[in-house]
């Protein structure tokens, strides 16, 4: 019979593609908005791995920190008492601040300020596009991030020497580093700890976040834990702070909800398309259907054709609606793009769910139309 | 009474059937007695409303009587349950319906060889036996034809071969002639006539065509739910014998 259900589906065009439409428009809708939301989610925790990339495993911070830019000052001896906790390898400063940059036209903007530890570095940018990493070591060097080099020299090509002010101090980019995108799309400009405090105004307490690592072989989690029972801060790893910041957002912030609605209003339409057509086709094939059931054709024969038919369209349709998505994040994660998008495989999977339920919907409709129908019904003139 | 010597293929006696209940309640059939032979046409005439489609509907085992028995191929189909009626139906029933219900997306063999899909055939097996059976048929040319590109006539006749294909006992055609002109519909009667002789299969026609009534060799006329006549022609003089 599953010929039978193919044909008949494939046989009317109109329908056909417009049930594929309406799931593959929900698809789209369903796959991109959460791509979009994930990928804005990524930019708030974006420095957190960069940090990480070539930082430590440890993060140690004020109790009351929300989320990585929410920075509670520490003083010096926290340091020295994370380093004292037994279990630690070695722990460094690392400063996070925003301060404001005044370029040689006279105009300012706001940047995000990194002051990593002098001797090791730790935290340094992953990816250098231009200059060397150990150039940062000379006086008033700083490392800018290519996005943060365009933003405050538009249509100027990235070169190393450029020089601009911090907190009226001389800066000289000595490097362009590649970083991830940030929530606030300001630039992020990397410097040693030392000089970071020559940027910023001065404060009694500076230090953002104890960077630590475990000693080879102990447990991160065990040594987080003893470093909040010893110096009562917080100690997580990289990705415990990731999920902190974006856990935030999603709870302090409207984005999950708004583009929770726009994923809700796909579903609703993309449900709402495919299911009516869907029925349409199935009403329309009514008396064929009855025709079948006549001729001795059963229930669950028919119920399977039109499982066929809605898997069918349902597979096209969200094959459809993923590529365009994709292809859509293919254009969004492009150098030249400030678009945020990030399609794991979760999405993929919940789109893919999503438009299961649409088509169990669509289907469930048309399948209660075919079993109550009588046979008698081709009868009917 | 019958003047046939086989044994009936089906026998009715007092059918009821009843739908809906209290003021909305109708009575479509109301005690009906009737015997389907094998090898004959037994037409149902009667004005609209009178319980012709009903009565088919009943003998094909696609509705229940309210009350009375129905034998159909030695098989009470009073006592079998809704999946055994389907079953019944898609082993020794062949359906033709006045208005084709052929597949539009199907060519003419696969719309022959859509009961035998059914049974559990195969597609190849399926169409294979349809299209032998359609070349019998005269329809040898248009296999590979949609319903919408055949005439009235030449879709009757796949839903006629759809109607034989399995080799059914009994076949119940509604108004085979109505949306046909006068001489496709005697060509589509020949067709049934020597499909009811050769394979010594009853016919059941419900029809309001009296152009047709000559092909019949039992003729019923039904009014309000009831049987008012069963008149038996004689093949050849056409004379009215009972």
């Amino acid at each position: 019979m599953s010929w039978i259900a193919l044909k008949m589906l494939t046989g009317n065009r109109g329908k056909y593609l417009g049930i594929i439409l309406g799931i593959a428009f929900a698809s789209l809708l369903i796959a991109q908005q959460a791509s979009i939301f994930c990928g804005l989610m990524l930019q708030t925790s974006g420095q957190i791995r960069d940090i990480d990339a070539r930082g430590a495993d440890i993060w140690a911070m004020d109790r009351n920190v929300q989320f990585s830019d929410d920075i509670k000052p520490l003083s010096e001896n926290d340091l020295y008492r994370v380093r004292g906790v037994p279990g630690v390898s070695w722990a460094v400063r690392l400063y996070k601040g925003l301060t404001r940059s005044r370029l040689a036209d006279g105009n300012f903007q706001q940047t995000i300020l990194l002051g990593l530890d002098d001797a090791t570095l730790v935290g340094a940018p992953p990816n250098m596009i231009l200059g060397s990493l150990f150039d940062l070591r000379k006086p008033d060097a700083v490392i800018m991030d290519l996005e943060g080099y365009h933003l405050l020299w538009p249509g100027e090509k990235p070169r190393i020497g450029k020089r601009f002010e911090m907190n009226d101090h001389v800066a000289e980019i000595v490097g362009i580093c590649k970083a991830s995108r940030t929530f606030q799309t300001f630039p992020v400009v990397y410097t040693r700890y030392t000089q970071a405090l020559e940027f910023v105004p001065p404060e009694r307490k500076v230090l953002s976040f104890v960077l630590a690592q475990p000693q080879p072989g102990l447990d991160v989690h065990e040594v987080c834990r003893r470093i909040e029972s010893q110096t009562n801060l917080r100690a997580v790893t990289g990705k415990q702070f990731e999920w902190i910041t974006m856990m935030y957002f999603m709870r302090k912030t409207g984005i999950p909800f708004n583009f929770g609605i726009t994923v809700a209003l796909g579903f609703i339409v993309g449900t709402a398309i495919a299911a009516q057509t869907f029925y349409l086709f199935t009403i329309e094939n009514i008396k064929q259907y009855g025709a079948l059931k006549a001729m001795g054709a059963g229930n669950w024969s028919l119920m399977g054709m039109i499982l066929l038919q809605a898997m069918l369209v349902s597979t096209i349709g969200f094959a459809l609606g993923i590529g365009v998505a994709s292809w859509f994040g293919k254009i969004a994660t492009l150098p030249s793009s400030r678009l945020a998008f990030y399609m794991p495989w979760e999405v993929f999977i919940g789109t893919g769910l999503a438009v299961g339920a649409i088509s169990i919907l669509s289907s469930v409709l048309s399948m209660q139309r075919v079993m109550v129908v009588e046979p008698a019904v081709v009868f009917q003139g | 009474m019958n003047g046939n010597n086989s044994q009936p293929s089906i026998v009715c006696r007092n059918v009821v059937k009843t739908y809906g209940t209290g003021n909305a309640e109708v009575h479509a059939l109301r005690g009906v007695n009737l015997d389907v032979y094998p090898g004959e046409i037994t037409m149902l005439v009667g004005p609209s409303g009178c319980g012709k489609t009903t009565l088919l509907s009943v003998v094909a085992g696609i509705l229940r009587p309210t009350s009375g028995s129905v034998s159909a191929i030695d098989t009470d189909l009073t006592k079998l349950s809704g999946w055994r009626r389907t079953a019944f139906r898609r082993r020794n029933v062949g359906f033709v319906f006045q208005q084709f219900n052929l597949l539009p997306a199907l060519t003419a063999a696969e719309n022959a060889a859509v009961p035998l899909v059914i049974q559990g055939y195969s597609k190849r097996a399926a169409v294979a036996r349809a299209s032998e059976l359609l070349t019998e048929m005269g329809m040898g040319d248009r296999l590979r034809n949609l319903p919408g590109q055949l005439s009235g006539g030449q879709q009757q006749r796949v839903a006629i071969a759809r109607a034989l294909v399995h080799g059914p006992q009994l076949l119940v055609c509604d108004e085979p002639t109505s949306a046909l002109d006068h001489k496709t519909g005697h060509a589509i009667l020949e067709l049934l006539r020597t499909i009811a002789i050769e394979g010594d299969r009853a016919v059941m026609i419900v029809t309001h065509d009296n152009r047709i009534f000559e092909f019949a060799d039992t003729l019923a006329r039904m009014d309000d739910g009831r049987i008012l006549s069963i008149g038996r022609e004689k093949r050849g003089d056409r004379a009215l014998i009972a």
